[in-house]
């Protein structure tokens, strides 16, 4: 018991240290791609010590709220962390005390409060981006639960860890219609939520055009070092829940010993590495979509995780 | 139904099939006739590499044979002779008018995919063959979807295009029922449907030189002597 809390400690460790190094990889691969040279993959950390380090502006006409939400931004992905399989294929302590539908809860409660604290400053941009962001959320969230009853369908469980045991169980359980639907559904989910490029331009620092990055606007110091820091985890625990629950279990620890896990650290990175390869191909081969043809990009991904579970309702080829 | 025993071929098709409806939707929800005509290779080339699994696992060589014809007349046939037959601005830009806007359209052909599993559900209840179970509501499917962008498609080639991806959605349902079709029978459709792709494109060529448009809902009054619209 000692054992899998610290393990779950380990697996929390791993997702605050690694989140900024995969925005600084993922960025840095973009650039060389674009044939640019980019910053290197550690700027993200050098962003956070730079902002840890500089005075907090808090303006007088804001409340509790905007104080809150950069602690709550940053706290949520941890929750999250703690009820999926980040580095072990066997449930850890804190693994039973809530489903993928609580994750997908918790994230949209950052997303709710992130939303108010932008609403909080009374500065136009703010308001225009959380309106952007909630319309990309709400679009995204029937996905979401579709993908969830999908899963549940097939596995008889909406518990993280017993899920990812489904889909190697047999070849025909992994490349059944039902799985390969989910994961392009979940896919262009991934996209529109960490505000990659057909809906969102993460680059951009421009007003007007931004729709994630506008949350964080007003806040200075340590508040947008929290609200950065937290939006780069909230994107690794998404790509942890793509690649090591729906997509299925590899490089996680099987055996129980520290060394285990710890040799499970460097292959997760490398399936993280890989799933970097993909997102800079689609990001580089993609143009962001105008405003309102979002809703037909997340329309077709909540089409795709309809069609998954009908798929695996009546054919029945997944069990 | 004891999934162990499934051989890799079978899950692989079953794959096939999942890819296979992501471009059937594709093609409902793409503007550009390029696009839908992009989702139509890559869903005959899905069938082609379909046919070639099935063929390997129950051991047919009429359907590696089909497989070898599917690619032949659909992934590089039909494709070259629209691109030879009809001018470059028709093929590239256009963007499509439709009946229905996307999200609408998409919405509707998930309905119908969803009509295809309930109107199988009985046929698929009778069989234990897992092929028959993955590849006869996906054809339906993709027949009852290929009848809808029929429909709601306002252009010549996406029309086309509509005919021939129900042909791929019984092609699909066909390989998993009736394995040892006749060779001949199957070339003459190939043949066939390389035709019709070559009769539209003439027909769309030259109704865009007289007409001076190839949208459906323009040709709907026959006049003779000057056109109104030119």
């Amino acid at each position: 018991m000692t054992r899998t809390i610290a393990y779950n400690f380990i697996q929390l460790l791993f997702v605050i240290g690694f989140a900024p190094l995969y925005a600084g990889v993922l960025s840095r691969f973009k650039e060389n791609v674009q044939s640019r040279r980019g910053p290197s993959i550690f700027q993200p950390y050098r962003d956070l010590w730079k902002l840890f380090h500089k005075d907090e502006v808090i303006s007088l006409e804001t409340t509790w709220i905007f104080r809150v939400t950069p602690y709550l931004v940053f706290v949520i992905p941890l929750f999250v962390t703690s009820l999926i399989p980040v580095l072990t294929d066997y449930p850890l302590a804190f693994a039973f005390m809530g489903d993928m539908l609580a994750g997908g809860f918790f994230l949209a409660l950052a997303g709710f409060f992130s939303a108010l604290a932008a609403v909080d400053t009374g500065n136009p941009y703010g308001p225009m981006g959380a309106s952007r962001t909630r319309m990309v959320g709400f679009l995204a969230e029937p996905v979401f639960m579709i993908v969830f009853f999908t899963v549940s369908f097939v596995a008889q469980s909406t518990i993280p860890y017993i899920v990812q045991q489904k889909w190697i169980a047999s070849s025909a359980a992994f490349f059944s219609p039902a799985h390969i639907l989910l994961l392009i559904a979940f896919l262009m989910l991934i996209l529109a939520e960490g505000g990659k490029i057909p809906v969102d331009n993460p680059a951009g620092h421009f007003e007007l055009a931004m729709i994630d990055e506008s949350k964080g606007l007003e806040y200075s110091g340590r508040g947008a070092a929290l609200m950065k820091w937290g939006g780069q985890m909230k994107f690794l625990v998404l790509t942890c829940i793509f690649l090591n629950v729906l997509l299925g279990p590899w490089g996680l620890a099987h055996g129980q010993q520290p060394g285990d896990v710890l040799l499970a650290v460097p292959l997760i990175l490398i399936k993280v590495l890989m799933f970097v390869v993909v997102l800079v191909v689609i990001e580089s081969s993609l143009a962001k979509l105008r405003l309102f043809r979002i809703s037909e990009f997340l329309g077709a991904a909540f089409i795709i995780s309809v069609a998954a579970m009908i798929a695996s309702i009546f054919s029945g080829s997944a069990v | 139904m004891n999934g162990a025993q499934i051989p890799l071929a079978e899950g692989l098709n079953a794959l096939m099939a999942g890819l296979i409806l992501i471009s059937a939707f594709g093609m409902v929800a793409t503007r550009q006739v390029q696009g839908v005509m992009r989702f139509f290779i890559l869903q005959s080339a899905f069938l082609a590499i379909s046919a070639f699994l099935i063929g390997y696992s129950r051991s047919s060589i009429h359907l590696w044979a089909l497989g070898a014809i599917t690619i032949a007349a659909k992934v590089i046939a039909i494709p070259w002779v629209l691109k030879r037959t009809l001018p470059g601005d028709l093929y590239e830009r256009r963007e499509i008018d439709q009946v229905l806007n996307i999200p609408a359209s998409l919405l509707l052909a998930l309905l119908l995919a969803i009509a295809a599993e309930f109107l199988v559900g009985p046929l698929v209840a009778a069989s234990t063959d897992p092929v028959v179970r993955v590849n006869l509501p996906i054809g339906l499917a993709g027949i009852l979807i290929g009848a809808y962008s029929l429909i709601a498609r306002r252009e010549a080639l996406p029309q086309l295009v509509g005919i021939l991806a129900m042909e791929n959605g019984a092609f699909f349902a066909g390989i998993a029922l009736a394995p040892d079709l006749p060779l001949i029978a199957e070339l003459a459709v190939a043949i066939d449907v390389v035709l019709i792709a070559v009769v539209i494109g003439v027909l769309t060529r030259d109704i865009k030189r007289v007409i001076g448009t190839t949208q459906a809902a323009g040709m709907t009054e026959l006049r003779e002597g000057p056109q109104p619209w030119h």
